[in-house]
């Protein structure tokens, strides 16, 4: 085994594989531009779906259900569906990311909101607050490091559903893998997954360093389990994004 | 609907190779994530090693560990025990985490009357850590289920026999009908596996019926959220 090793290493150190149009660079940044359109897209659908039911709790039931059906739908299913439906392109495994990315931002969101202390809650509205300002000044800075997990789980589901787009016909890092796998080429499939293990780490840890910088203020920084409004950790919306990642 | 008749078979084969590859992961996944979270609640240090490893593991994407993974421990690439090992170690990630909560959501009070009692420490966590901790470890499962049925579909994309074929075939054919056919019964069996865990669940825990008070709150709340996924979908 260990001249797989040797193989794989020395298809990633071959200098040919750093450069042209299908380089590691070039891979790396289709790969990245992919993850950031869905992100964009899903980011603008599923925070203020999410900011407006966590703020009112209407449509609650409705946030619930359609969360945990989108979960079980199989990614490879619907990208093949909507390449099928619309045909071989950017835009349809886009919108097929984007489905497949909404509910954890929405459920992330959702969860943020409604994890809130409902005392604060109530002060800012004692405090003559109107209904937008107890949401952009209350609830919103208090939600934001839950809302941040949710997006980080989002981030590293659709850095891993995209090495499967390789598989219809676009780039990204995935395409090492199938075009390994048609050429039974084991070292360069091997050294494309290790690239998108890396890649996911790495971003992972990136956010993480971000989270802890920006994010984690003030009472924030000793989290009190009992001074936290409860969360019903057997509630599978709220339960989820407690783990941060992604996998697809 | 003609197409699922004529291949009907073939649908239930692949349905129960997919079934077998998502169930055995979450069963083994149970088996080391119970101790290992009984192990990672003896010291702060611990805890936050097991945790961090646990999501460390988590954000490597599934078909990048499914090739990984039989250079590691020395399988072919297109043995389906790569799929069950790769999915066993997310699912010790995902319920690790989820253990470790249900173990902690134990009224302590309970594990010190336990003590008080005269329980030893094997009896105490099989009669009262154990039992207790179910309505939040079966949250745990559910996510855990459901995610592994979804996760075993990628593996197709290598030639491991599963509902996943359907997608791969229905792409190369052009095929709209078994790609549909291929989602749709992944779906009903996402259904199925959760709604035997939601009746596990209350099998196992039937005090959180009988009592109105303190444990039936949580029950409550997964009861009605399960039944909101069934109406979703």
């Amino acid at each position: 085994m260990s001249n797989v090793f040797s193989d794989t290493f020395a298809w990633l150190a071959d200098p040919d594989h750093w450069s042209g149009s299908t380089g590691i660079p070039v891979r790396l940044a289709e790969h990245l531009q992919y993850t950031g359109l869905v992100m964009l897209i899903a980011v603008v659908i599923a925070v203020p779906v999410g900011l407006y039911v966590g703020h009112t709790g209407r449509g609650r039931v409705a946030v619930v259900a359609l969360a945990g059906a989108l979960r079980a739908l199989p990614t490879l299913g619907l990208l093949t569906l909507f390449v099928l439906l619309a045909g071989i392109g950017l835009m349809p495994p886009v919108w097929a990311l984007v489905i497949l990315t909404v509910p954890p931002l929405l459920a992330g969101t959702y969860a943020g909101i409604s994890s809130v202390d409902r005392n604060v809650v109530d002060a800012a509205r004692a405090m003559g607050m109107t209904e937008l300002q107890v949401l952009f000044r209350a609830e919103f800075p208090n939600a934001l490091p839950v809302m941040f997990g949710g997006f980080r789980t989002g981030v590293l589901q659709v850095i891993a559903t995209v090495s499967v787009v390789a598989y219809i016909n676009l780039g990204g890092l995935g395409r090492y893998l199938f075009d390994g796998l048609v050429l039974s080429d084991f070292p360069q499939m091997l050294g494309g997954s290790l690239l998108i293990a890396v890649l996911a780490i790495a971003v992972d840890l990136v956010l993480a360093l971000i989270q802890r910088l920006f994010l984690v203020r003030g009472a924030a920084r000793t989290p009190n389990r009992g001074q936290q409004a409860t969360v019903d950790l057997t509630d599978p919306v709220t339960a989820e994004p407690v783990l941060q990642g992604g996998t697809s | 609907m003609e197409w699922f008749l004529a291949n009907s078979g073939t649908v239930f084969t692949l349905a129960g190779q997919h079934l077998v590859l998502a169930v055995i992961p979450m069963v083994l996944g149970l088996l080391v994530a119970i101790p290992l979270a009984q192990l990672a609640r003896r010291s702060s240090t611990l805890r936050a090693v097991v945790l961090t490893a646990s999501s460390l593991l988590y954000t490597i994407p599934s078909l990048a560990l499914f090739i990984i993974l039989p250079t590691v421990i020395g399988t072919r690439i297109l043995d389906p025990l790569n799929v069950i090992v790769a999915l066993t170690i997310y699912a010790v990630a995902l319920l690790v985490r989820a253990a470790l909560d249900a173990f902690d959501s134990v009224d302590d009070d309970l594990q010190q009357a336990a003590v008080a009692m005269g329980f030893r420490p094997l009896a105490r966590f099989l009669q009262i850590d154990l039992p207790l901790s179910l309505p939040v470890m079966f949250a745990g499962l559910r996510v855990v289920s459901v995610s592994n049925i979804s996760l075993v579909s990628v593996a197709a994309l290598l030639g491991i026999g599963n509902l996943g074929m359907l997608f791969t075939s229905g792409l190369q054919r052009d095929f709209v009908t078994e790609v549909m056919v291929g989602i749709i019964a992944i779906l009903i069996l996402a259904l199925v596996m959760d709604a035997i865990l939601v009746v596990l669940e209350r099998l196992l825990t039937p005090w959180a019926r009988a009592a109105g008070a303190t444990p039936a709150g949580p029950e409550r709340a997964t009861r009605g959220s399960a039944a909101t996924v069934e109406a979703g979908a």
